[in-house]
């Protein structure tokens, strides 16, 4: 008798009931993006802060670095000022802070007697920013006296762009790689989080039903196989749907947001935009924004699309399977965390080995290597594909997988039969051992 | 065929513990089969076994005559010792999910639900979620469920835990119904009353090993000592006492009665029957109580266990 899409539906149905469930549904992604505005709102807050920086310029020649912004304020006072006159002004009018530049005889030991008094010690930002400036200053200050003449110098300044070709002609580029690398992460990183996720929630519904005691009468009725698999399918589903849901439900709100509150999309910036937008900023790389639209059709899409459901679908199975047998082998969330371990080591492995060596070379060894491990190779060959894997290659990796899975299904089904039934304890390895020959 | 259920020679092993040795039992059609044991001699896993929980290492064991299959589950309703529901699911989704486990349609499932829910005055329980519920009532739908898809073989595994004297009652009678209907029962207990109550038959199991088994009367008979409880009403105590004692083997008894001088429990001997012993009894004094001692199924377990 085949009980399981009763189990199934279930399963779903009391995980997509559950109140919880529904406020998480509901409430994350506008505690998500209420987090966002709310981040942004704070970084341009910080930024509004006017400050005025006094300049006691002995020297004389940086007179002309310090052009007013936004937010700062150059005040310079003049050269034949007294250093604790000038502090004791600054103070009374509490002002930001006093730049000063001692007086040398020598350009090139300026360097080393630039001070600046402040109540509270300045940001990073502000100080990389001040050096700067006077590096340059005295750089060109240096050259010139060098007898160099720096309008050359930077008239000689190249930007180059490498136009990268494949040897059967498709154009590619760094937007291109950029993409990939955005594809072959987030693909292996949602499956991690998904893992996790649903994962323990597998691991819950499991130790809930130890404890509820239904166990026995459940089993009296079904398979303890087709009860765990019930478990796993109906759990990814309500997965799914909750995934679906996010998903909506954030692009919805950051739409709304935006229209309403008017913040503009370069406020929420990620590293990768903020990349894109120097780049639309740059008129000499404006065409690459074409490039990257093509680009993102250069992807070898059907093949990424396919790849994301076998190894997303593969490497769950794998590691929910364990999750399942890891709940039915104790009686309560506390004891679990012994097991929890060499769960999650290799899934963070994964996810470390996929960021740090994929980026660096998708193609190497490690990377080739940990994309055909079971345990890593869901996340590793994830974060690969889009960068162009032999078809043969993700054919055997999910072949490894598919033979890997179906032994650990095996597994978790033996001890999950036994484990279930056993209250009371909490058992070692060494008995987990002993259940699957029982 | 008068066996719905045989177990034949059923041995299992838990790594180096044996927890069933070479058990084998019938259960007679239409009958009430106590099983016996005390804690973890190995009732459990020999019930699990029939349910097809776990696997005999060796042996076999048949449902009306056929080797048990997965499809048989249909005809088995198990209360296990060890119970519950899904504490956040309501009563009757949960009811309805677990006769569809058993193989029933929903509307067959719901037809019957509403036949029990209103059989035990409960059908407002619906909609409630089973941690709304006491234990006591949770354990009514725990029972609902384990008969409604009205299998040949019920197994109970202390059926009453849980329940005050007035349910515990009530349950009593549906299980003396179901087989008056002609379900068959195991019965899995350690209250030896409600054993000698409801059970034909019994089978103790001690140690991975069954001890003892048969008609409960059958095993009375053979467990009784041919003693006789007497109480008699006489001036000359002492010496009515003594002429007892030179006949017969005996024992001080205590039993209720209204002003009994002698009360003892008289062991018969070879020679004499109870008619012997009353009538000597009587030339000796006024006699009041003659009741022939009928071993408890407690005492036939405790003396049982302690001789193994």
């Amino acid at each position: 008798m085949n009980h399981l899409p009763l189990i199934i539906k279930r399963e779903y149905l009391t995980k997509v009931k559950n109140r919880s469930f529904i406020i998480m549904t509901f409430v994350s992604p506008l505690i998500m993006v209420a987090l966002i505005a709310v981040v942004a709102y704070l970084s341009q807050l910080n930024n509004d802060k006017d400050r005025t920086i006094s300049v006691l310029d002995e020297t004389g020649i940086l007179s002309d670095v310090f052009e007013n912004t936004d937010h700062t304020k150059y005040i310079m006072l003049t050269a034949d000022t007294n250093l604790e006159t000038a502090k004791e002004l600054v103070k009374s009018k509490e002002d930001f802070g006093l730049l000063y530049i001692e007086k040398s005889s020598d350009t090139s030991s300026i360097y080393s007697s630039v001070k600046f008094f402040s109540d509270e010690s300045p940001s990073l930002s502000i100080m990389s920013s001040l050096e700067d400036k006077i590096e340059k200053k005295l750089g060109d200050e240096k050259l010139r006296r060098g007898g160099v003449d720096v309008k050359k110098i930077e008239a000689s300044e190249t930007n180059i762009t490498i136009a990268q070709e494949t040897f059967t002609g498709e154009k590619t580029s760094k937007i291109d790689s950029y993409l990939k690398l955005a594809f072959g992460g987030a693909a292996g990183y949602l499956l991690f989080m998904f893992i996790i996720i649903y994962g323990n929630m597998i691991m819950r519904s499991v130790i809930e039903e130890k404890t509820s005691r239904i166990i026995e009468v459940i089993i009296s009725s079904v398979k303890p196989i087709q009860l765990m698999m019930g478990k796993i399918i109906g759990t990814s589903l309500a997965g799914i749907t909750q995934f679906a849901i996010w998903t909506i439900l954030g692009s919805i709100l950051v739409f709304a947001l935006t229209a309403i509150f008017g913040l503009s999309m370069a406020e929420l910036q990620t590293p990768q935009q903020e990349i894109v937008n120097q780049a639309m900023q740059n008129p000499d790389m404006a065409n690459e924004m074409q490039l990257a639209m093509q680009s993102f059709f250069n992807l070898p899409l059907a093949n990424l699309v396919i790849a994301f459901m076998f190894f997303f679908i593969g490497g769950y199975l794998l590691y929910s399977s364990l999750y399942a047998a890891v709940g039915a082998a104790v009686d309560n969330e506390t004891d679990t965390q012994q097991f929890m371990m060499p769960i999650i080591m290799p899934l963070i492995l994964a996810v470390y080995v996929g960021i740090f060596t994929v980026i660096e070379d998708p193609h190497g060894t490690v990377s080739t290597v940990f994309s055909f491990i079971p345990f890593t190779s869901p996340v590793v060959m994830l974060m690969r594909i889009p960068f162009g894997v032999p078809i043969w290659q993700q054919v055997l990796s999910f072949g490894i997988l598919a033979g890997t899975f179906v032994f650990t299904v095996w597994f978790a089904a033996k001890i999950y039969r036994v484990g279930i039934l056993m209250y009371g304890k909490k058992p070692s390895y060494k008995e987990l051992y002993k259940w699957i020959k029982y | 065929m008068n066996n719905l259920l045989v177990a034949d020679s059923v041995s299992k092993n838990f790594g180096e513990f044996r927890a069933l040795n070479d058990v084998s039992i019938a259960v007679p059609k239409g009958s009430i089969f106590g099983l016996l044991g005390p804690n973890g001699a190995g009732k459990t896993t020999l019930i699990r076994i029939i349910n097809q929980i776990t696997m005999p290492d060796t042996g076999d064991v048949f449902l009306d005559g056929e080797p048990l299959r997965p499809e048989h589950i249909q005809n088995i309703g198990y209360l296990p010792e060890e119970r519950g529901l899904y504490k956040s699911m309501k009563v009757g989704e949960q009811a309805l999910y677990l006769a569809q486990l058993k193989g029933l349609t929903k509307q067959e499932a719901k037809k019957r639900l509403k036949y029990w829910f209103e059989k035990l005055e409960i059908g407002d329980w619906w909609n409630k979620k089973i941690q709304e519920l006491s234990k006591g009532q949770a354990q009514k739908i725990q029972f609902i469920v384990t008969v409604l898809h009205q299998p040949k073989l019920l197994i109970f595994d202390e059926p009453f835990s849980g329940f005050d004297p007035i349910n515990a009652n009530l349950i009593k009678d549906e299980i003396l119904q179901l087989r008056d209907e002609g379900a068959t029962v195991i019965f899995s207990t350690h209250r030896m009353e409600s054993v000698e109550e409801l059970c034909d038959h019994i089978a103790l199991i001690h140690k991975s090993n069954k001890v003892l088994d048969g008609k409960l009367t059958d095993i009375k008979r053979q467990f009784k000592t041919n003693t006789f409880e007497v109480g008699l009403q006489t001036s000359a105590v002492e010496n009515v006492t003594n002429a007892i004692k030179e006949k017969f083997e005996v024992l001080p008894a205590t039993f209720r009665n209204l002003n009994d001088d002698v009360k003892l429990n008289v062991k018969l001997n070879e020679r004499d029957n109870s008619n012997d012993l009353l009538s000597f009894l009587t030339s000796k004094a006024e006699v009041h109580h003659f009741v022939e001692v009928i071993p408890s199924a407690n005492d036939i377990f405790i003396q049982t266990v302690k001789n193994n």
